[in-house]
């Protein structure tokens, strides 16, 4: 890379804003939590905000809060039908927190937050667990023939269970390496196009200039759809443990 | 703001709500309710959700095989078998999103 331009891996580096020391756990206010308390400082200033006419005819902002809403309430009811709506408190906050973050990642000098492994592996993994204890909750036991398919011969259930064990400890894996790899490749493209810019000069600069001008709205796509993506895997999820079917 | 074309009542309004929302319904043929208000789903989404579905599973297949092999001590072989289990319940899986995408939306979720 020419001297002054950041690389393109730059953009995910971590870096503590206040260092906070806990024996020997490093719990550092770092640039990541910032993001994050902007992401959830957004959404509360933009549900408050919007809802707080209460006009019988809303305004665009209570419309905009109103269509988040009624998105998340009817993926809910669609996914999992009238016993869904008991979970539309925790699946709005999941998709408001996901979609709000990736969209502050697309604000320049911003920090992307769902693209650190981690980040997106905690909010799987606690998708992950809420769903298996509310099997268990709901079910007993009897969740446990969730991994036993139906119709199989016996001989094969030695086979087919742990693949269907296998295919359920999947879940928070692909869920979380999805949002993650999808909100990275995307920031790092368009850091490499926007180096190239830079590299190519005032002459042969306007070819990736473009291209970064498609890459943004492209990437603007991306971050509602994995957050959509993310949203719609919970609820099936949930209605896999509520209804127990595949 | 349009504030000064306010209809002159919300019955009016409601009336006028109802109709569009009937003549978007007729526009958009018999694609029905699920359709509504669902990003597209592009191919290149597609294409991530399968693969990282597939290598996922092959990766907690490969992950869980070495854990047991550490707790059993019978080093390569559960790790072996997992991988296969693993490739088999990133098939499953595989099969399962895109049979759930077949029966979502008849369009083929292209």
């Amino acid at each position: 890379m020419g001297d002054g331009v950041a690389g393109p891996l730059e953009q995910f580096e971590i870096k503590p804003l206040v260092k906070i020391q806990l024996g020997s756990l490093d719990i550092s206010y770092t640039n990541s939590a910032l993001w994050m308390t902007i992401a959830v400082a957004v959404v509360t200033l933009f549900l408050v905000m919007g809802t707080r006419q209460r006009a019988l005819v809303p305004g665009r902002w209570q419309s905009m809060a109103e269509m988040s809403y009624e998105f998340v309430a009817n993926m809910l009811s669609e996914q999992v039908g009238s016993a869904g709506k008991a979970f539309f408190p925790f699946v709005f906050t999941l998709f408001m927190f996901i979609l709000v973050g990736n969209l502050l990642g697309m604000v320049p000098y911003s920090f992307t937050f769902t693209s650190h492994i981690i980040v997106t592996f905690g909010l799987a993994f606690v998708v992950f667990l809420g769903v298996t204890i509310l099997g268990f909750v709901k079910h007993g036991f009897h969740f446990l023939s969730f991994f036993v398919p139906k119709g199989v011969p016996a001989v094969m259930l030695l086979l087919m269970v742990p693949i269907e064990i296998l295919s359920y400890l999947t879940r928070p894996i692909s869920l979380s390496i999805r949002l993650f790899a999808n909100m990275m490749a995307g920031h790092t493209m368009l850091k490499v196009f926007a180096g190239f810019v830079i590299g190519l000069g005032v002459i042969g600069g306007w070819a990736p200039l473009a291209l970064n001008v498609v890459l943004t709205g492209f990437e603007i796509l991306v971050a509602f759809l994995q957050a959509y993506v993310f949203a719609v895997l919970t609820c099936i999820y949930i209605n896999d443990a509520v209804h127990m079917s595949h | 703001m349009a504030e000064e074309q306010k209809p002159t009542s919300l019955e009016d309004l409601d009336a006028r709500v109802t109709a569009a929302r009937a003549a978007n319904k007729q526009r958009s043929g018999n694609s029905g309710t699920a359709a509504e208000g669902k990003p597209p789903m592009t191919g290149l989404g597609l294409a991530m959700r399968i693969g990282t579905e597939l290598v996922a599973a092959i990766a907690v297949g490969l992950a869980v095989g070495y854990g047991l092999d550490l707790w059993l001590g019978t080093k390569p072989w559960l790790m072996v078998a997992f991988f296969f289990l693993g490739s088999a319940a990133g098939m499953l899986n595989v099969y399962r999103t895109t049979a759930h995408m077949g029966r979502d939306d008849g369009s083929g979720g292209t």
